[in-house]
């Protein structure tokens, strides 16, 4: 059953997966629209792998409605795979063969010709900037490298949705630059992109929108924009005192700013106007070490929406 | 060897069996216990009613003639493997030698406390031959007591060279070809199974030079109460200057790895 | 009522019936073996060699002939092909398990492949298929040494060969079963303490009649149902048994190809 191109690529309506007793989603509603970048935020164990999974049919869905490209699939995972690329949150690149043969073979899975597999790897390798490396074994890239390497393979049978786990995690930043990047090349491309991370400016990067999710529950939903507005004032203060002082240096700024968060190493003042809550601060004779005035991020809603923070 | 320095090196050796020596235990006894009752006795009967077995095997029954051979192979093939992936791995996986090396321990007593190593794990393993020999009274002598350290002997002559060639290589793709050209031929030709009389000529001049053919002499001979001291001293003085050599090798393999 | 033809459908899985691409595997194998690990796959013909030339020279003349099914044979050719039926077994668990094991644990291949179109029945299959063709190597390597050293007793022999690939894919088939369930290289320790009995006591070395009473000990090892068909098959004869030899190898390798595709489907498609 082919689809119109307007319908959904992926609808998901109250999606559950347990393990044993153990909840890991939790009854999740997602709809990810073609040409869509949809990105999934939230901290470690927060399901956005188990659901990942499921999207990817290599993990049955326990309870809930799951449907990609119309497709069920319970019945149809064969199918919906060879239309989907996979970037799994850890490479499973095969380490007994160059990273060209990598790329030949997965096309092989896929019943793609040979020579085109081929030409695809080729091209595919000069998409991710790693044709010098075609004849080289997997074991001596680096991880940026190797992941670029998984990106490329998981293209090699056009797919129409590529789903990415965590794809820049444990990167230096130069390599998660690099990444981010060539997977914007593919969002112009008009691949649908689906994501997870629990990097917020990966986030705001990459996504045109996502669920914020904890606890295997989604918490909030939007574009990155509309979330910080919605769920955070525009800027942030971000006061440090002497360690072991917070709690009480905090007590002295009541009133101060929209909304307060005391962290172990800084304090955080939510405030449409940041510049001023500082003079304030300073007014009130409160001396911080240090000061800072940023935008707020999707860290911030994150904090706002589960009191904790994303990257512990 | 035996200062302190080296024995330090051992005991990191010995600490890591002392996770796995159940099931290393039950290999090292049920493998000579199988193979004794079923080439032992099994292939035993068929050979002992034919009649050029008898001077084939100077007067032993083929139990007899076996068993002893047991404690010689046993103690080559635990001490090879030992010299090989163990050894690549200390230097490149796991990387415990250069651990070692970087407390106060010498290169040299890195590699005397890995031989020392060996000649203790060959011990252990021919132990556990010699207990199942003497469950049996074709083969419960005094001997058994001479036997063991010669089975142990032929371990390290197999050990210590070959830990050398080890320490200079990169990978273990070459380990495997140890196995199959070197270790098997001289399980199979050795003079274990079957006097190396049988052998045609040439082969049987060249099973005469390998360690193994050696060590199951001895083992024999002492399980026996058979063996001459002028000729148990040739077979002693070839496995020891194979063990010396190969130690003294290995101080040199070793140092050039550590220093790289 | 269950028709024949419906039969192997009902004991036979999904996951195996659903197989479609198993050769990918195999491509994969070629892959990685035209990189290089042909020499390892070509070593391994030198051990028949071995085997064949130490029962040639030594073992031979030390028993002389041998007395089974009421005539006497020469003792090399009595154990070759015994030989023969082990090197296949010995071949195809060492692929399935130990090289299994590291494609399983480490190098994620399989979690590789099932996220493509492939299926668990498709990497049982090509995996088993691998370890089932590696086996038929080294048994026809064998074959040709034992005829090159005139240890070959008929015209027949040449049917050792589909008999030594059915064992490797029996064997393949419960290796690659057994690995499944393998938690760390330590249990691999295990594996000696069940092959070499096999090896030992399959009627290998000695006729079946040796063992007296306890004939029914050894009729359990699924060795010797091979050993009894190459035996019987290097000497040209045949046999009403081997209708008996051949449901233990057959079902021996269904239940394994079966019980490997639900493990893989249990261990990587939780
Ligand atoms: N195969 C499994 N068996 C049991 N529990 C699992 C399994 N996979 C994941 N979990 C659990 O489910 C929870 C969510 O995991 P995951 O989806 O990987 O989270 P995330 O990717 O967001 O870090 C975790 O607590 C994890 O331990
Ligand atoms: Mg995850």
């Amino acid at each position: 059953m082919p689809t119109d191109s307007n319908a959904p690529l992926i609808t998901a309506e109250h999606l559950v997966k347990r393990f044993g007793d153990f909840v890991a989603v939790d009854g999740i509603d997602v709809e990810v629209p073609r040409g869509e970048s949809f990105g999934f935020l939230g901290p470690n164990g927060a399901g956005k792998s188990s659901t990942m999974r499921m999207i990817g049919c290599v993990s049955p869905v326990t309870e809930g409605r799951l449907r990609i490209f119309g497709l069920d699939p319970a019945t149809d995972g064969k199918q919906i795979r060879s239309r989907m690329g996979v970037v799994p949150q850890m490479d499973q690149l095969d380490e007994q063969l160059t990273v060209e043969d990598n790329m030949i073979l997965y096309g092989r899975y896929f019943d793609i010709p040979r020579a085109e597999c081929k030409r695809r790897a080729k091209e595919l390798l000069e998409f991710v900037q790693l044709t010098d490396r075609a004849k080289s074994k997997i074991e001596p890239l680096s991880g940026g490298m190797k992941r670029r390497v998984t990106i490329a393979r998981s293209l090699i049978n056009e797919p129409e949705l590529l789903l990415l786990d965590e794809p820049t995690t444990g990167l230096d930043p130069q390599a998660r630059h690099v990444l981010w990047d060539r997977l914007y090349r593919l969002k112009q491309r008009g691949v649908t992109l689906v994501l997870t991370t629990h990097y917020m400016d990966e986030a705001e990067q990459l996504c045109d929108r996502l669920v914020v999710m904890d606890q295997g529950k989604i918490v909030a939903m939007g574009s990155p924009r509309e979330l910080i507005e919605k769920h955070s004032p525009r800027e942030v203060l971000e006061l440090r005192y002497p360690a072991g002082t917070n709690d009480e240096r905090a007590s002295d700024l009541d009133g101060v700013g929209n909304r307060r968060e005391v962290l172990p190493d800084r304090v955080l003042i939510y405030a449409d106007d940041g510049e001023a809550a500082l003079a304030e601060v300073h007014r009130r004779g409160s001396r911080p070490e240090s000061a800072l005035v940023r935008r707020s991020s999707l860290e911030d809603v994150f904090l706002r929406l589960t009191g904790r923070s994303l990257v512990d | 060897m035996g200062t302190p320095a080296t024995v330090r090196a051992w005991e990191s050796h010995f600490t890591l069996y002392r996770t796995i020596w159940k099931s290393n235990m039950l290999g090292a006894f049920l493998q000579p216990l199988l193979y004794l009752v079923g080439m032992g006795l099994g292939v035993g009967a068929l050979v002992d009613r034919g009649d050029n077995a008898e001077n084939l095997l100077d007067g032993l029954t083929y139990f007899q003639f076996l068993a002893p051979g047991l404690l010689a192979t046993t103690a080559m093939m635990v001490c090879t493997n030992e010299a090989m992936w163990p050894v690549m791995g200390g230097f490149k996986w796991m990387r415990g030698f250069h651990a070692q090396a970087a407390s106060p321990l010498s290169p040299g007593e890195v590699a005397g406390g890995l031989a020392l190593w060996h000649a203790t794990k060959g011990l252990i393993s021919v132990t556990g031959v010699a207990a199942v020999l003497a469950l049996f009274a074709e083969t419960r002598s005094f001997g058994l007591l001479l036997a063991v350290p010669f089975g142990a002997l032929t371990g390290v002559a197999f050990a210590a060279p070959l830990t050398a060639w080890s320490a200079t290589r990169e990978s273990d793709n070459s380990f495997p070809a140890i196995n199959r050209f070197i270790i098997m031929p001289l399980f199979l030709f050795g003079g274990a199974f079957y006097p190396i009389s049988q052998l045609p000529n040439w082969m049987e001049s060249i099973a005469k030079v390998t360690p193994l053919w050696h060590g199951v002499e001895l083992c024999r001979g002492a399980v026996h109460g058979r063996l001459g001291v002028g000729e148990a001293l040739v077979h002693i003085a070839v496995l020891v200057s194979l063990a010396l050599v190969g130690w003294l090798a290995a101080r040199i393999t070793f140092a050039r790895k550590l220093a790289a | 009522m269950i028709t024949l033809a419906g039969l192997p459908l009902r004991i036979v899985p999904v996951q195996v019936m659903q197989a479609t691409r198993p050769h990918r595997m195999l491509e994969r194998q070629w892959m990685v073996n035209r990189a290089g690990g042909w020499m390892v796959l070509l070593s391994g013909f030198f051990e028949p060699l071995f085997y064949l030339l130490s029962i040639r020279v030594g073992f031979g003349a030390l028993v002389g002939d041998v007395e089974d099914g009421g005539r006497l044979i020469p003792y090399a050719e009595f154990v070759a092909p015994a030989l023969m039926a082990a090197s296949a077994m010995n071949g195809a668990l060492y692929e399935s398990t130990m090289n299994v094991f590291f494609r399983l644990k480490y190098d994620k291949v399989y979690d590789a492949a099932l996220a493509t179109p492939l299926t668990s029945g498709d990497v049982a299959l090509g995996e088993i298929g691998y370890a089932t063709i590696r086996g038929a190597l080294y048994s026809s390597a064998f074959l040709v040494t034992m005829w090159a050293l005139g240890m070959t007793s008929s015209a027949w022999a040449i049917g050792m060969l589909p008999v030594a690939i059915l064992i490797s894919f029996a064997f393949s088939a419960i290796g690659m079963a057994a690995t499944t369930y393998m938690r760390s290289w330590a249990d691999f320790e295990y594996v000696p303490s069940i092959m070499l009995p096999m090896f030992l006591f399959s009627a290998t070395f000695y006729p079946l009649s040796s063992y007296g009473d306890w004939q029914w000990v050894v009729q359990i090892s699924p060795l010797y149902h091979g050993v009894a068909m190459t035996r019987s098959l290097n000497l040209g004869e045949w046999s009403w048994a081997f209708g008996g030899h051949l449901v233990v190898l057959v079902a021996m390798a269904l239940f394994g190809v079966t019980l490997t595709a639900k493990r893989i489907e249990r261990l990587l498609l939780p």
